[in-house]
């Protein structure tokens, strides 16, 4: 029963991906990519669950591993997705001005971003 | 399963809030002003998260736990901090691997361990579901691991990026593929046989060598896509193995956000998706290499003259590649852009889907040159309609997103994808290394059209001398 419960969350997890990260910009997807690849970085639960848990010398050995790489993961993610959204933002100069530039990417690329590839390109 | 405390409570209201976090964080990425907001709220819930972790009764000791933790920090940070906005890539697929390795890793252990419901801590008390999480696990962790660590090298130029093909090598990837299946199959039917789960780990490692080998540089975008998503998967399984909701969620978005771009860059290159999931796409263009009799040879525009035709432009659109990138060309484009302003013109870029290594790659390269990301034409046909009433178009390092034969030769291996049309302006200059053809090593008769005129050089250098002599303009006035 509790493998059905989690397709359920598996699901409807990835339906909620699907609607959100469909939305997002191709102005952004670089740091889509990163974000997603932080959060992915959730590993680092289990990691640690793994490295904590007496389950003998290899699994700790193993589990430490795991903590290291998954923590590398989260850290250098976010902190690299924080360093180009910055950049994105930096450019601000008066608050109109940026007000438009925002529409204006938000009408290139936002309403209706499925477009790239369609067959309307050619 | 033991019983319900207010200690596990605790820790799935934090799991719970994560990916609330998490689901809000990637949603603020649809607009560019909160999404810097909206992502450092998504690494409070991971904070959160592994806060709540820490409360788990499993847990008996925290000191290998803590090392690892600041061990990750401080080889974390000065990554994220140092690396070139141009290695995005190259940084992205090392730290897929990174968080695959983890994935991996913690597969490995439940399995000796017997899984989180194992009562004893034998293999016999698993679940034939457990196997199954578990197997797929390490199978999309291992994958992802060397895939990544291929995908690095190629990009680092430690491999070369060009496709390494040998004969019957298609036929070699599926029988790996299907001894891998055939051993997950095993080992859900018996999950106590170790033998299929070691197998199945092993061919995982060696399929994602195998798969990324044949791919050229100009498709990483497509890999770094399948790489994330694959990398989400892991995540996602291991969730399913150990029982735990918040990386279910957090691979589900994740396997999603990959699986979108990976169709997006496919259809970018008119490519099937079907034809990516087999991996077999490095090999197909590679004897395309059509050469059209009795060529025109291009024709070439002194700095000088380019350099007063856009003093003079009122709209101007540049069409970046990859190649400004290599060359470093973005800021000196800007003081180019910026001059062009000056003068009263208008400047815009058309930034196709699959221009750089990545989804997205050369908007972060000129955000970081300071370039208003207002001024980024992200859709393929808006960049059309305003090529159509533009005095300039400025093709900088980039090939085969303007070759017409994408939309006019029906023999071109290009043929379909959806390109930028820089000949309807009045004028177009190409900044080229020297005469060779792109990527996918197709002829560009872009270049001998009677409005193109080329400007053979490195991109920066090429730039540079164009910024010099507007400036020199204005003094001769």
């Amino acid at each position: 029963m509790t493998q059905i419960f989690q397709l359920y969350v598996f699901i409807l997890a990835g339906f909620v991906g699907f609607i959100v990260i469909q939305r997002v910009p191709p102005l952004l997807h670089t740091p889509l990519m990163s974000a997603t690849n932080a959060i992915s970085g959730i590993s680092l639960v289990g990691a640690i669950v793994a490295a904590g848990g007496q389950y003998g010398k290899v699994a700790t050995i193993l589990g430490f591993v795991a903590v290291v790489c998954a923590a590398t993961n989260v850290t250098a993610g976010f902190l690299i997705t924080d360093r180009m959204l910055a950049m994105f933002k930096g450019q601000n100069k008066a608050k109109g001005e940026r007000r438009a530039a925002i529409a204006g990417a938000g009408a290139a690329a936002g309403d209706k971003s499925p477009a790239p590839g369609s067959e309307a390109a050619r | 399963m033991s019983e319900f405390t207010s200690r596990d409570l605790i820790i799935q209201a934090s799991y719970l809030l994560a990916s609330v976090f998490f689901i809000l964080g990637l949603r603020s990425l649809t607009r560019p002003n909160d999404a810097r907001l909206g992502m450092q709220q998504a690494a409070m819930g991971m904070l959160l998260a592994v806060i709540g972790t820490m409360l788990n009764a499993h847990i008996l000791t925290y000191q290998w736990i803590l090392i690892g933790l600041v061990v990750g920090a401080i080889v974390g940070y000065p990554m994220a901090m140092k690396v070139p906005m141009t290695a995005m890539p190259q940084f992205i697929a090392f730290s897929h691997a990174f968080g695959a390795i983890a994935a991996t890793l913690v597969g490995v252990v439940e399995y000796g361990h017997g899984g989180s419901g194992g009562e004893g801590g034998t293999v016999t008390a698993m679940s034939h579901g457990q196997a199954a999480a578990l197997g797929l696990e390490v199978l999309f962790g291992a994958l992802t691991v060397t895939g990544s660590f291929m995908a690095f090298g190629k990009l680092q130029e430690l491999i070369t990026g060009r496709p390494i093909t040998f004969k019957g090598q298609n036929a070699v990837n599926l029988t790996l593929i299907g001894v891998a299946f055939v051993s997950l199959g095993l080992l859900i039917a018996n999950p106590a046989n170790a033998t299929a789960f070691y197998v199945l780990l092993g061919l995982a490692f060696f399929l994602g060598i195998s798969m990324v080998l044949p791919i050229g540089g100009g498709d990483m975008p497509v890999v770094i896509s399948l790489l994330n998503s694959y990398a989400g998967l892991a995540a996602s399984a291991t969730g399913f193995a150990i029982g735990n909701n918040v990386l279910i969620i957090a691979g589900a978005l994740e396997g999603a956000g990959g699986f979108i771009l990976s169709l997006m860059m496919s259809k970018a290159m008119n490519r099937s998706f079907g034809n990516i999931i087999f991996g077999a796409f490095g090999a197909a263009p590679a004897a395309g290499a059509l050469i059209k009799g009795a060529a025109k040879e291009p024709k070439t525009i002194s700095p000088e003259d380019a350099a007063v035709q856009l003093a003079y432009a009122s709209s101007v659109v540049i069409v970046p590649g990859y190649g400004m990138a290599v060359a470093q060309a973005q800021h000196v484009c800007r003081e180019l852009h910026e001059l062009v302003q000056k003068k009263g013109g208008e400047v815009k870029y058309a930034i196709h889907p699959v221009a750089g290594r990545m989804p997205g790659h050369l908007n972060v390269i000129l955000s970081e040159a300071g370039i208003d990301y207002g001024a980024l034409l992200t859709d393929v046909d808006d960049a059309n309609r305003v090529l159509l009433t533009a005095d300039v178009a400025v093709i900088i390092g980039a090939n085969d997103i303007v070759n017409p034969d994408a939309e006019e030769d029906k023999s071109s291996p290009l043929y379909g994808m959806p390109i930028f049309r820089p000949w309807t302006a009045k004028a177009v200059f190409v900044i080229k290394r020297g005469k060779g053809t792109g990527f996918s090593g197709v002829e560009n008769p872009l270049f001998t059209r009677d409005n193109t005129l080329m400007l053979y050089g490195d991109a920066k250098g090429v730039l540079g001398s164009l910024v010099k002599e507007i400036k020199a303009l204005d003094e001769g006035h």
